[in-house]
């Protein structure tokens, strides 16, 4: 197989790669995460309603009659299928859900309540801790694996690519608006997980190719390690991209946004593997020296 | 690695094929009592409601305070302490005393055997700590003594709310402490919750009080109680005066039951007393013949009816407007007791049962559609091994139900895409393999250690990146709720049941095929 310079555009890649993390990093500060009912509380509602009975524009005005706070009413999949979704949540009153039903149900007709999502204040103020909790404890242990198994230098990659997935995933969700709820956190961990194996499938060779070649730049050597683990690479992307697809595209709308940050992440692991992680090594000088050191040690 | 023993081959087999009948019993009934397991259906894959709840415990504490205060007074009255200005604020007890008994005071309370701290000889720890400023003291409820409190009436409530729940019949309700104020209610396949909210929401405390005339004349001290909605629009005012004195209570009550009032052909629950209530009723409808006696429940008087005859069978019947529905619940609520303290819905997510379906429906769908997309492609990449990593691939998808069966594991919906994902991922492993194989049979022409080359050098990597996938399931499955919590056990799970179909079920059929290709042509 040909061999791609991959190495030619390292410089290149890295400066655009810290433009689009500094571009996330201030949609994250000053747009801001579009938080699902999870995380800011307040009431989410699936409602389907009958076939031509009624036009997105009623359903909002009868909602906003009800003082609910901020409504926001999207289709949802089908054109019977909505969901509403408001501040409001019924700290007190366990009659609130039966009563929306029934004013909905004198204004626009016959509605099926298909999934209520209730959270308060409190609640959805430990789930957004626990959220962030369980991301920074992925990334602690996954330096702390990577630590184990190599030099401090390869930990560093591994991780400032993993940064780099995370905060990218995230920036785009930003840009978009999409919403950020407890499923997305569940897929933002498994683009950790994903990433640090790829990135770990490169290193290894690396590790490999430093031992057998001592007159090899790391530059170069980075460049060889990737080309022979690169149908690797592809064909797993490729099988992970198309089982995600198949989610995104069939597996219904509650799956939509999960598996939408777990394509985004699975691109992002793939490339910061091979644009992140090695210029690390090169930029770190690593050398046969850096792992005979080790083992010596 | 090529080398399988004539044992292992037949373990492997016997232990795939009996995970693969646990993952069959899913879906075909089996006519056996030993292995009838099922994997459970998630909330959001059957329907059904979670509702988290919370107890506000300051009744509790307060109530707890006042009978602190009454036994200290009392307490120190006996041995002749003057105690006085006692009042309760913030959480404590603040009492002033003279200022020569401040240190026997002191001593008195800090005493571990003192006949006031009945609570040290069972916990060996002191239920109020206490501060003092001259000679004002200051009694706050410890930690310890908090947390005592506020387990028991989390206790308590757990109690009430199952007997509520149970009274509703749903099938298999889940009902757990959480820390300790909270109560996780888990009601599958329920379709409609709002009736168990709105019987989980009231506290259900029922007490008959008299309604007084002349507020001067009471010396327990009254209180203002509105009446419930328009019940009591007979009367001209929807407020009335009660005492504060308790003639009888909901605890007194041993059975409730909603009938029909033949005379006034009304809906009315009757209820009826243990002997200690039924003497206690006696006695107070004895003495108040011609008074209206209040039936207040949570604070609300449902109705006021006048006491025309002493009442002393122990039973009665309380009327107020009532649906059949609405008799039906209040008599439940006072089947199951009063909650020590009200709670309140804080999380609630319910799913219908037809969504539900199309969940699973879609799921299974997407499973189909991304497996077949798998497949095919490694076949299109692989061909005869290819295949060998699609038998791997099939049979870790058995494996992977059968023993999420076993554990009787719940699916949710992010669960399905889990063992999707697994699929896609599940492959990797294999084509580490087979690109390490070709490799090697570059510089290798003995296709048979070329391969044995190829699965040993691969093997560490294979191990490191599921390693850090098995991470971040195991951080998923400890810090994840529900629906999460399911895909990282599907996850999780998957990852073990891959490297036991790449390393044992495929490597051996990629053996059989080695060994009996070896002499061919371009074998990968």
């Amino acid at each position: 197989m040909k061999t791609i310079q991959f190495n030619k555009l390292y410089k290149q890649f890295n400066i655009i790669s810290l433009i689009l993390i500094l571009v996330s990093l201030i949609l994250l500060l000053f747009k801001g995460l579009n938080y699902g009912v999870d995380f800011k509380g307040g009431t989410l509602i699936e409602i389907r309603v009958d076939q031509n009975s009624s036009k997105i524009s009623s359903i909002r005005d009868s909602f906003n009659q009800m003082n609910l706070g901020d409504v926001s009413v999207k289709s949802f999949g089908n054109k019977t299928d909505f969901i509403v979704k408001f501040e409001k949540q019924n700290s007190n009153d366990p009659e609130f859900i039966d009563n929306i039903k029934k004013k909905l149900s004198s204004s626009i007709g016959n509605v099926d309540f298909r999934r209520v999502e209730n959270v308060g204040p409190k609640v959805s103020a430990e789930l957004l801790k626990s959220g962030i909790i369980a991301i920074g404890l992925s990334l602690a242990a996954m330096l702390l694996y990577i630590w184990i198994r190599f030099e401090w230098q390869f930990s560093l990659g591994a991780i400032l690519a993993l940064f780099h997935d995370v905060i990218l995933t995230l920036g785009l969700f930003s840009l978009f608006s999409l919403e950020i709820n407890l499923s997305i956190v569940a897929a933002v961990l498994t683009i950790v997980g994903y990433s640090m194996n790829d990135t770990v499938v490169i290193f290894d060779r690396v590790r490999e190719n430093l031992k057998k070649y001592s007159d090899i730049k790391i530059f170069e050597l980075t460049n060889i390690s990737i080309n022979e683990t690169l149908s690797r690479t592809i064909i797993t992307s490729v099988t992970t991209l198309l089982a995600l697809s198949s989610i995104y595209l069939f597996g219904g709308e509650i799956l939509k946004g999960f598996s939408l940050a777990m394509i985004l992440g699975v691109i992002f692991g793939t490339y910061s593997s091979i644009y992140i992680a090695n210029p690390i090594l090169v930029f770190l000088k690593v050398s046969q020296r850096t792992i005979v050191k080790e083992e010596k040690d | 690695m090529l080398y399988f023993s004539k044992l292992r081959v037949i373990s492997v087999l016997i232990f795939t094929l009996f995970i693969s009948y646990f993952a069959a019993s899913n879906f075909f009934k089996f006519d056996d009592n030993y292995f009838s397991k099922n994997i459970k259906l998630g909330l959001d894959l059957q329907g059904g409601s979670y509702l988290l709840l919370e107890i506000d415990n300051s009744p509790v504490i307060t109530q707890k305070l006042q009978s602190k205060l009454i036994e200290l007074k009392r307490f120190f009255k006996e041995k002749k302490y003057v105690l006085k200005n006692f009042s309760i604020n913030q959480n404590s007890i603040i009492f002033e005393t003279n200022e020569n008994d401040v240190e026997e005071v002191k001593k008195i309370l800090d005493e571990d055997e003192s006949e006031i701290n009945p609570y040290f000889q069972q916990y060996k720890s002191h239920q109020f700590d206490f501060t003092e400023d001259k000679n004002i003291f200051k009694l706050t409820l410890s930690n310890y003594g908090l947390v005592l409190l506020k387990n028991s009436s989390l206790d308590q409530a757990i109690e009430i709310v199952r007997r509520r729940v149970d009274e509703v019949g749903t099938n298999e309700p889940t009902i757990l402490k959480k820390g300790n104020d909270r109560i996780l209610v888990e009601l599958p396949g329920l379709d409609d919750p709002e009736r168990i909210k709105t019987l989980l929401g009231k506290t259900a405390n029922l007490t008959f009080q008299f309604i007084v005339q002349n507020i001067s004349q009471e010396s327990f001290g009254t209180e203002k109680l509105k009446f419930e909605n328009e019940i009591g629009s007979s009367i001209d005012t929807e407020e009335a005066i009660v005492s504060k004195r308790i003639i009888l209570s909901g605890d007194n009550l041993i059975d409730a039951k909603p009938t029909m009032d033949t005379q006034t052909n009304e809906t009315v629950v009757t209820f009826s007393l243990d002997r200690v209530g039924a003497k206690k009723f006696g006695k107070a409808t004895s003495s108040g013949v011609g008074k209206r006696l209040a039936i207040v429940l949570d604070g609300k008087i449902i109705s006021a009816p006048t006491v025309r005859e002493p009442i002393l069978g122990g039973s009665g019947q309380i009327s107020g407007n009532f649906t059949f529905q609405s008799a039906t619940d209040l008599a439940l609520l006072l089947r199951s007791g009063a909650l020590p303290a009200p709670l309140s819905i804080i999380e609630e997510r319910s799913v219908g049962p037809d969504l539900g379906q199309d969940s699973i429906d879609a799921g299974i769908f997407s499973l189909i559609i991304g497996f077949v997309l798998v497949v095919l492609f490694m076949i299109y990449k692989y061909k005869i091994f290819g295949l060998i990593a699609n038998l791997a691939l099939v049979s870790n998808l058995f494996l992977l139900v059968g023993i999420l069966t076993i554990f009787e594991a719940t699916l949710t919906l992010p669960g399905i895409a889990g063992i999707i994902l697994t699929v896609g991922m599940a492959v990797d492993a294999n084509v580490l393999i087979f690109e390490r194989i070709k490799e090697e049979v570059k510089n290798e022409k003995n296709y048979i250690i070329a391969f044995d080359t190829g699965y040993t050098k691969s093997r560490t990597t294979i191990l490191d990146a599921n390693i850090t996938t098995l991470i971040a399931a195991f951080i998923l499955f400890f810090m994840g709720s529900g629906p999460i919590k399911g895909f990282s056990v599907t996850l999780g799970i998957g990852i073990l049941t891959t490297l036991f179909s790449v390393y044992f079920i495929a490597r051996l059929f990629t053996a059989f095929f080695v060994i009996k290709n070896k002499n061919k042509e371009k074998l990968i």
